[in-house]
């Protein structure tokens, strides 16, 4: 019992950030802006966040800590992310490769400031983890529920939770999300009823920008004691998820946690017995998610419904 | 007599070309005023400037007499003035209700709430018989419908002054009687309307008043009781204008094209995009294709003219199998295709008129040796076309193509495939977007055709082409043929019976 309590823990640890970028990616795709940036976004998150971590750990620790770090790295997400909406809404730049762009320059930029600001001139930004919540009072106590989610775990979980619930709520039930979906569908409709069109897509993507900043920062903290300027392709399995999850807030979650249990299994099999007995060797457990992302997307693509305006640049003067 | 809106002596100058030259239009209140005029002639201009999205150079716009500024749609819609665009401006995925409250929603603390807003809109939609469903999505509706939807939403916004913008140009003539009504309904009720059309019958039907464009000129205002169609055309067009084609009986003979048992299956759904269509074109014919867009003529004539592989059936031409033909051999052993979009299938735009005029043949001894372009032949052979079609340019056979007039790009089109001589020639909505001159020039090229013993496929939405140029009509409804008519005997209400899928018959081939 304890060992599956452990691999859904370890799920947990990959699948909120998965799920916060992802839920990202919707607010930005649902504008209208795609954006494969939220890899280059993360790791400018992350390291803004652990950065910031490093700095102030050896006068401050615990949660307050990490809630401030949160806002670092999300402010850090929002203004790189401002590049990404600039070239693909004022200039009406290829969005893909403005994305690919920010993705190449971000990891250069951020080994490169690394060594710059940190004395000891190294790429890799570390720091104490001091964040684990051991056991939440009282919910703790609850049978099996308890057991997973509310021990050894971060605030982060329940963070990724909250900005899921948000994220469906805004997108469907408020004028704002409303507006935001008929950007990325129809953004002549739009425009015609007097909605900012241009104004809406940079909401998207700075949103976009703060949750993959976020992510970027909570994939790090469960997982590792040090940034090393990359996020191991996480931005784009992200992207995976929001394809998989239909550009959908709850179908997101389950694609992020089916995502998330594959990492789990590729980082975690040599605990698993019955797996570790299979006797297959270690490459091929590693290569799960990624095979899992293949065959997944090669499948869901085809019914895919993407936001139908998605990539295209809107020009008020073309009609 | 009180106007409600006034737009005096408009002027409105793009690079090198006046849109508006000194035009005044003038709407009375609750009527129904038609806006004439060709294509180019300056009506979408003139209603941009209306609406904001242009700033005139000179003249002014006066509100209930009150001169107002209007800098963006937005201020447009806050006076009161709403427009149904030629192309709908609804999104598909949303509901009935969500495309009718979108930029205008009703909120509580920031939360969507839809109930009034439904409660304002069926009030509408009962009040003017619109009969909308609020909660069907948008994209699983009828085009009149969907029509119905931009009219509510301007009357959710409370609009007085109410512009239709070519709003017939995509319904059946069901529709269009039901659209007729509606104004009419509006008008009773205290909104005043604007209605930009080129289509006179549809004046004579429903308009009170009319004010004539042509060439960026107002030419008049008239009350339409007291004029004819053919005076409206002449001031239209600025001459006399034939409206029927000369047409001498003549009886086809032999059977020169054969489409038999035709299917197109659709990708991802069960539904076929064509259905066993079997039919005959014989020499000496003009066979019409008529139908409400989006029933399967394009797949139709991607089958025909080999651009998209279909499932099942043949297709016979002078005899001959051509079901696995290539695109080349159909083009060079007697098919001509005038492609419904010209500028996707039927020029390359960037290339000069002279090798547009020999895209399909540029591969013949006559204009290539060792696969190097002769360009002498090509440009004589270019310039005898352009004497031969009165093609138009600016630098003769040298003109990007581009740059020319819509019209004189089609003739370009027309001059390449009929001087192939084919034995059938598909043509697809030939006149789409042409004035009413370039529209005689192609109909008279196409009876020409016909004369000489060719035989004519015509594909057309267009109900006055259908009913002039064909010999016979098959009608085509979800893929399907629905009736073989003769146009000398149908009226234009039975064809809109059969083109709305309420009537059919079995086709035989």
């Amino acid at each position: 019992m304890e060992m599956l309590y452990l691999l859904l823990r370890q799920t947990m640890f990959f699948s909120i950030p998965l799920l916060i970028v992802a839920l990202g990616g919707m607010f930005s795709e649902r504008s209208g802006v795609t954006n494969i940036a939220l890899e280059g976004i993360m790791v400018m998150g992350g390291f803004a966040g652990i950065y910031f971590i490093n700095q102030l750990q050896s006068g401050m620790s615990g949660q307050l800590l990490l809630l401030l770090a949160i806002v670092i790295a999300v402010a850090g997400g929002v203004i790189f992310s401002l590049l990404h909406g600039y070239a693909s809404i004022n200039l009406k730049a290829d969005q893909v490769i403005s994305g690919t762009a920010l993705n190449m320059f971000a990891p250069a930029f951020v080994i490169y400031l690394a060594r710059m600001i940190q004395p000891s001139g190294i790429a890799n930004v570390s720091f104490k983890n001091t964040f684990l919540i051991s056991k939440v009072p009282v919910l703790g106590d609850i049978p099996v529920i308890g057991d997973i989610f509310f021990k050894n775990t971060y605030i982060t979980t329940f963070v990724g939770f909250f900005i899921l619930i948000v994220s469906a709520v805004v997108l469907y039930k408020t004028r704002f999300g409303m507006r935001l979906r008929a950007c990325g569908e129809h953004p002549q409709a739009a425009d015609s009823v007097g909605i900012n069109v241009y104004k809406m897509r940079y909401i998207g993507v700075m949103i976009s920008g703060a949750l993959a900043g976020l992510g970027g920062l909570v994939l790090t903290i469960p997982i590792s004691t040090e940034f090393k300027g990359a996020v191991n392709g996480y931005g784009f399995l992200a992207l995976a998820v929001l394809i998989f999850g239909q550009w959908k807030p709850m179908r997101i979650l389950w694609a992020s946690l089916f995502f998330g249990f594959m990492q789990t299994i590729s980082a975690a099999y040599s605990a698993i017995p019955f797996l570790l007995n299979l006797n297959i060797p270690s490459e091929f457990f590693k290569m799960t998610p990624y095979i899992a992302t293949l065959i997944v997307l090669a499948f869901s693509s085809k019914s895919s419904k993407a936001p139908k305006a998605v990539g295209q640049p809107y020009d008020q003067g073309a009609r | 007599m009180d106007y409600i809106i006034e737009m005096l002596n408009i002027r409105k100058e793009f690079p090198g070309i006046v849109a508006n030259d000194d035009i005044t239009l003038q709407i009375r209140k609750t009527e129904i005023h038609a806006l004439l005029g060709e294509n180019g002639a300056g009506k979408s201009t003139l209603m941009s400037v209306l609406f904001g999205l242009y700033k005139p150079e000179a003249g002014s716009i006066k509100l209930r007499g009150k001169e107002v500024n209007i800098s963006d749609p937005k201020t447009a819609s806050r006076l009161g003035i709403g427009m149904v665009h030629q192309h709908f401006k609804l999104v598909e995925d949303f509901t009935v209700l969500e495309n009718i409250t979108l930029g205008a929603e009703t909120v509580k603390n920031g939360f969507l709430k839809m109930d009034e807003a439904r409660k304002k809109v069926m009030a509408l939609s009962n009040r003017y018989k619109l009969y909308i469903d609020p909660d069907a999505k948008v994209s699983s509706i009828t085009v009149g419908m969907q029509q119905r939807v931009e009219i509510l939403k301007m009357l959710y916004r409370d609009n007085e002054i109410l512009i239709f913008d070519e709003p017939t140009a995509v319904l059946t003539p069901q529709e269009i009687d039901e659209l007729m009504g509606i104004m009419r309904e509006l008008s009773k009720e205290g909104k005043s309307l604007i209605f930009i059309t080129h289509k006179l019958e549809e004046i004579k039907k429903v308009a009170d008043r009319v004010t004539v464009l042509r060439r960026g000129k107002g030419i008049g205002t008239y009350n339409v009781k007291d004029v004819t169609k053919e005076f409206l055309s002449e001031m239209m067009v600025g001459r006399k204008v034939q409206f029927t084609v000369d047409k001498k009986d003549i009886p086809p003979k032999e059977v020169i094209f054969e489409v038999k048992n035709l299917s197109m299956k659709t990708k991802g759904t069960t539904r076929n995009a064509l259905n066993n269509i079997s039919f005959k074109v014989r020499k000496n014919e003009i066979v019409c294709i008529a139908g409400i867009d989006g029933n399967g003529q394009s797949e139709l004539v991607y089958a025909l003219t080999g651009l998209k592989h279909f499932d099942e059936g043949h297709i016979l031409v002078n005899g001959e199998d051509w079901t696995k033909k290539s695109i080349r051999y159909r083009n060079s052993h007697g098919m001509s295709h005038i492609p419904e979009d010209r500028h996707k299938y039927g020029l390359v735009l960037e290339y000069s008129m002279a090798y547009n005029l020999i895209l399909q043949s540029y591969f013949m001894e006559r204009f290539q040796k060792y696969s190097f372009l002769k360009k002498k032949n090509i440009y004589s052979y270019s310039d005898s076309l352009i004497g031969k079609f009165d093609i138009r340019s600016g630098q003769g056979s040298q003109t990007v193509t581009r740059s020319m007039s819509g019209g004189n790009q089609q003739k370009v089109i027309l001059a390449r495939e009929i001087d192939k001589n084919p034995s059938i020639m598909i043509a697809v909505q030939p006149a789409r977007g042409l004035d009413v001159g370039a529209t005689e020039f192609i109909h008279k090229q196409l009876v020409a055709q016909r004369d000489a013993g060719k035989g004519v496929l015509l594909i057309s939405l267009e109900l006055e082409e259908v009913m002039n140029l064909s010999d016979r009509i098959l009608v085509i409804y979800e893929g399907e043929l629905v009736g073989e008519l003769d146009p000398k005997k149908v009226t234009i209400q039975e064809l809109g019976l059969y083109m709305a899928g309420a009537k059919r018959d079995e086709v035989k081939a």
